[in-house]
This record gives structure tokens, C-alpha cells and sequence, in this order.
């Protein structure tokens, strides 16, 4: 079975994490039992549900605009070489911005919704697609495009016959690597713009659990967040099987 | 219909009328240099090189590796323009070592790809590659992806693609180098059947003697680095040619002993 090693894996850490717990001195505020946070699971099941829907909206929405504007900018970035010196640069340095220190601003520019908390996830995340989706298209054999060029293709066709279907894999690669931060992300994100309303997300809701001293419930909302991560991880890969099935077929083969 | 390619410097370009018969491909005096050697100068790929093809003639080149044929037949195509010397032919189309098939396009719309880059449409461009797939014994893989397909299959659908780019002179570098020897053989029979079926001035780049002589008119020796022309060499012989016919054999030896002349020389 295909997940066994997995299941294996994660059996056995939670065994160790509960025999530690049980054993040591470890106070439940500071180290829940996995078995008391299996009872915050089950007991706040509705309330993390709900608080879920906005932080899979977050992720869902901010990843796949982070997919449209890295492979965008990679793209425009690989036309343009002028356009690669200028934007490279800001691109890498767009990611060691801390997060905190822009969170007003975004919500005094957006409010207390879903858009500071887009941009947040956008920023994090465009970057693995955007580096990705440069290498793929330049990974193109320079003698395909030699080839093209006999044929008399223009740059816009060398673009949409080789370029452009070389670089997809490689995108939503990206966005895997993406998506892997992309949750944390959102966390960061919650956390440092101000949200109105009941069910403020998840990350929110570790944030205040931590607080009240409720840490079996917080763990409870971490667990929640583990799964839909490697949820949305298996369902990329899934969507790139879909979308670019000669990247798998063609690996392996004997040449 | 011809296209001339010189550089300012170059020989005035030889004055014919459209009446008479001229040459499908005609290379006068040409030299080629690259710079960056390992001592700073120019590395002379070609030197003064002259050679012609008539017209649904196959012109077989050979040399040793690394005698700028590549570089030949990159100037032949217009990939690149010659130092000295004018290149008259018409537009040609290259049929490369690697096959280059996209890997997420099937055999039919591989094949089709110079058909689609001319603004055909979809339907007609499968139509046409659809017919010379039955033609040249490839119906039933226009589906495969090229990850399904053997060596020789790919370059059979690889020529296939070369045919359809619709240009009259096509320029093969080495396009069986990289297959196993009874693969070679077949696809040489394949071939010729093809070029019966659908004429073409062909200019085959190869470093394999028994190739040049199993499937050229005619094959033009090349000295190594700086190439040139040392020996042209008449094959007068019926097709289909056997490897193993007296004849091809003495051939084939008249041309290894020019190669090694040329190379003793150099």
C-alpha cells in the first residue's frame, strides 16, 4: 500500500510523543497528550471546521494567484532580459520582508477581510513558482528552437509551441513548494493583520488558544492544519499528473 | 524561388537565367570561424569549401568528427551566415541528430508542427501529416507520444516532420548516429522508399562511409578541421543497394581510403 510507510511513520511518532507526555514532567499547558488533543479535536470539531473555511479560502485563493503571477512574471522575465535585471533582484528581496511590520498597513489599506490576508500568502508564495517557472523555460534545448527557427517560427510561437508547455511542470512544481509555505503563510498572515468576525481562521485561533491556556485545543488546530496542507499538496500533484502527464511517463525510460 | 546569402566581401554572386538548370544547392568557396580557441584565435571550422546538389539529388557528406559539417549544414539552413564565400539554395530544412519531438504533442501533431507554425489550421495540418503517415507505412502510431515510440520511430516521425515544413532541399545531420545498427539498416531501406515516394534534394551529413554509399548519388570527402572538399565520389548504383554488394564494398572502401588521406595529410 502507497501511504503504508507514511502511516507507518506518523503511528510512531505519535506513540513516542504520547509516551513522553505520560511519563515526564512536561505540563499538559506546555505539552499535550496526543490523546487529550484527539479529545480537543473531537470536542471543537464544528469550531475548527468553521474556522478552517476562511484559512482554505486564504490558501486556496492565494496560491493559485501566486501560480498566475510568478508563471506571469516569469514569463514576462524570461522575454525580457532588461526586465530580469530590474525585477529579479526586488523579487528576492520581497521575501526577507517580515510580515508583522506590514501588517497594518495592508489592513489600513484593505481592512479587516480576505485581502491583506491574500497579499500575505501571494508575496510568500509567488516566489518558488516565479524561480521555477524561469528554469523551465529555459530549459529548453537550444536546438529545438534552432529547429523552430528553420521552420520560421516567430518568438511568439517558439514561446507557445516549446517554451510554454516546458515550463508548466516546472510552474506547478513551484507551487507545491509554494503551497508547503503557503500554510505557514497564512498562519503569519492571520496573525499580523486584525480580522473581525467569529470564526477569524485557524491561525488566529492557535493565537488565542495559546493565550486562554487552551493548548490541547491549539495543538488540536495545528493537526487541522497539518492534514489540509498535505491535502493540498497530494491534490497539486494530482492536478500536475492532469495537466502535464509526458513530465511522469517520459521519467524512467530507457533511452 | 532562390535565395542568395553572401556576405559584402564575398565573390560576386554567379549570374544564371531561371531557364537553364541550376544547382538545388550550390556552396562556393566558403570559409567559417569561430572565435574563442584555447590560444584567444578564430577556430576554422570551414575552409574555402565548395560543393553543389542537383536538383532531388542526395549528396552524402562525409568526414572525420568535429570537420564542421554541423556548421556546413547550419549555413545551408541560414542558422548562421558564411565568413566568405555565398551560399546559394533554396530555403531548407534542417532534420537534426535528436529527434526534438515535443514530448506532449502525439506523433501526428508532431509531425505537423512546421504545417502548424505556417498558420494551418489544426484540422488541415493533421490532415496532410495523416496522409504521408499512410503513405510511409506509419498509420496506427499517429496517437503515441514519443515516449511510446522506439528510436527509429522517432526519427522516422521526425523525417515525417521535415517533409511537411514543405521546403524543396533537406539538410539531415547524423540522423541515424544515435541508433543501434539494425535499427540504421532499416530505417535506410525506410528512407529511400520515402525520398522514391516524395522527391527531395537531400544533403546527408554522416560519419558513417557504408551509410553515404547504401543511400547517396553522390559523396563529397571532408579533410578534418578546417573542412574541405578532398574527394567526390559517383555512386552509379541501382537502389535498393545491399551492404554486402561487391560494389558497395569497393565503394565504400575508395572513400574510407580518401578519409584517411585526408586525415594523413592534415
Amino acid at each position: 500500500m502507497h501511504a503504508l510507510p507514511a502511516i507507518v511513520l506518523v503511528v510512531a511518532l505519535i506513540g513516542a510523543w504520547e509516551l513522553y507526555a505520560d511519563l515526564s514532567d512536561v505540563s499538559p499547558f506546555v505539552l499535550p497528550a496526543p490523546h487529550a488533543v484527539g479529545t480537543a479535536l473531537w470536542q471543537n470539531a464544528d469550531l475548527l471546521s468553521a474556522n478552517l473555511a476562511p484559512t482554505a479560502e486564504e490558501v486556496g485563493l492565494g496560491i493559485l494567484l501566486a501560480l498566475l503571477l510568478g508563471f506571469a512574471l516569469g514569463v514576462l522575465i524570461h522575454l525580457c532580459s532588461i526586465l530580469r535585471r530590474a525585477v529579479y533582484p526586488l523579487a528576492v528581496g520581497s521575501q526577507a520582508v517580515p510580515v508583522a511590520l506590514i501588517g497594518v498597513l495592508l489592513v489600513f489599506w484593505w481592512g479587516f477581510g480576505v485581502l491583506p490576508k491574500l497579499f500575505v500568502i501571494v508575496l510568500i508564495c509567488f516566489f518558488p513558482v516565479l524561480v521555477t517557472t524561469v528554469d523551465g523555460l529555459a530549459s529548453v534545448d537550444p536546438e529545438q528552437l534552432k529547429l523552430l527557427r528553420t521552420f520560421g517560427a516567430s518568438r511568439w510561437q517558439a514561446l507557445r509551441f516549446a517554451e510554454l508547455p516546458a515550463a508548466l511542470p516546472a510552474a506547478i512544481s513551484g507551487a507545491r513548494i509554494a503551497l508547503a509555505v503557503g500554510v505557514i503563510g497564512a498562519y503569519i498572515a492571520e496573525t499580523s493583520t486584525a480580522t473581525t468576525g467569529a470564526y477569524p481562521g485557524l491561525g488566529r485561533e492557535i493565537d488565542a488558544d495559546i493565550n486562554a491556556l487552551q493548548t490541547s485545543r491549539a495543538y488540536a488546530a495545528a493537526v487541522v492544519l497539518f492534514l489540509f496542507a498535505i491535502a493540498c499538496f497530494y491534490t497539486l500533484a494530482l492536478l500536475e499528473r492532469r495537466l502535464a502527464p509526458w513530465a511522469h511517463r517520459s521519467r524512467g525510460e530507457v533511452r | 524561388m532562390h535565395a542568395t546569402q553572401s556576405s559584402p566581401a564575398a565573390h560576386p554572386p554567379p549570374t544564371h537565367s531561371p531557364a537553364t538548370r541550376s544547382p538545388a544547392v550550390r556552396v562556393e568557396s566558403v570559409s567559417r570561424a569561430y572565435p574563442g580557441g584555447r590560444d584567444g584565435a578564430p577556430v576554422k571550422a570551414l575552409a574555402d569549401i565548395s560543393l553543389h546538389a542537383q536538383t532531388n539529388e542526395l549528396l552524402a557528406v562525409v568526414g572525420p568528427s568535429g570537420c564542421g559539417k554541423t556548421t556546413l549544414l547550419e549555413l545551408i539552413c541560414a542558422l548562421q551566415s558564411p565568413d566568405r564565400g555565398a551560399i546559394e539554395c533554396a530555403p531548407a530544412a534542417l532534420m537534426p541528430q535528436q529527434d526534438l519531438l515535443l514530448p506532449w504533442l502525439n506523433a501526428l501533431d508532431n509531425a505537423a508542427l512546421a504545417l502548424r507554425i505556417a498558420h494551418v489550421t489544426r484540422a488541415r495540418a493533421r490532415a496532410r501529416a495523416e496522409e504521408l503517415f499512410v503513405q510511409l507505412g506509419l498509420a496506427g502510431f499517429e496517437q503515441a507520444h514519443p515516449y511510446e515510440l522506439s528510436g527509429g520511430m522517432r526519427q522516422r516521425v521526425a523525417f515525417v516532420r521535415t517533409l511537411l515544413s514543405g521546403k524543396q532541399l533537406l539538410c539531415l545531420d547524423e540522423p541515424f548516429g544515435a541508433l543501434d545498427a539494425i535499427t540504421r539498416a532499416e530505417m535506410h531501406t525506410w528512407l529511400v522508399d520515402a525520398l522514391c515516394r516524395e522527391p527531395r534534394t537531400v544533403v546527408l551529413v554522416t560519419h558513417d562511409v557504408e551509410e553515404a554509399v547504401v543511400l547517396a548519388d553522390r559523396i563529397a570527402v571532408l579533410s578534418p578541421r578546417p573542412g574541405r572538399v578532398v574527394r567526390e565520389l559517383e555512386v552509379a548504383l541501382e537502389r535498393p543497394r545491399s551492404r554486402t554488394d561487391p560494389e558497395v564494398v569497393a565503394l565504400r572502401e575508395r572513400a574510407l581510403v580518401a578519409l584517411g588521406q585526408a586525415r594523413d595529410e592534415a
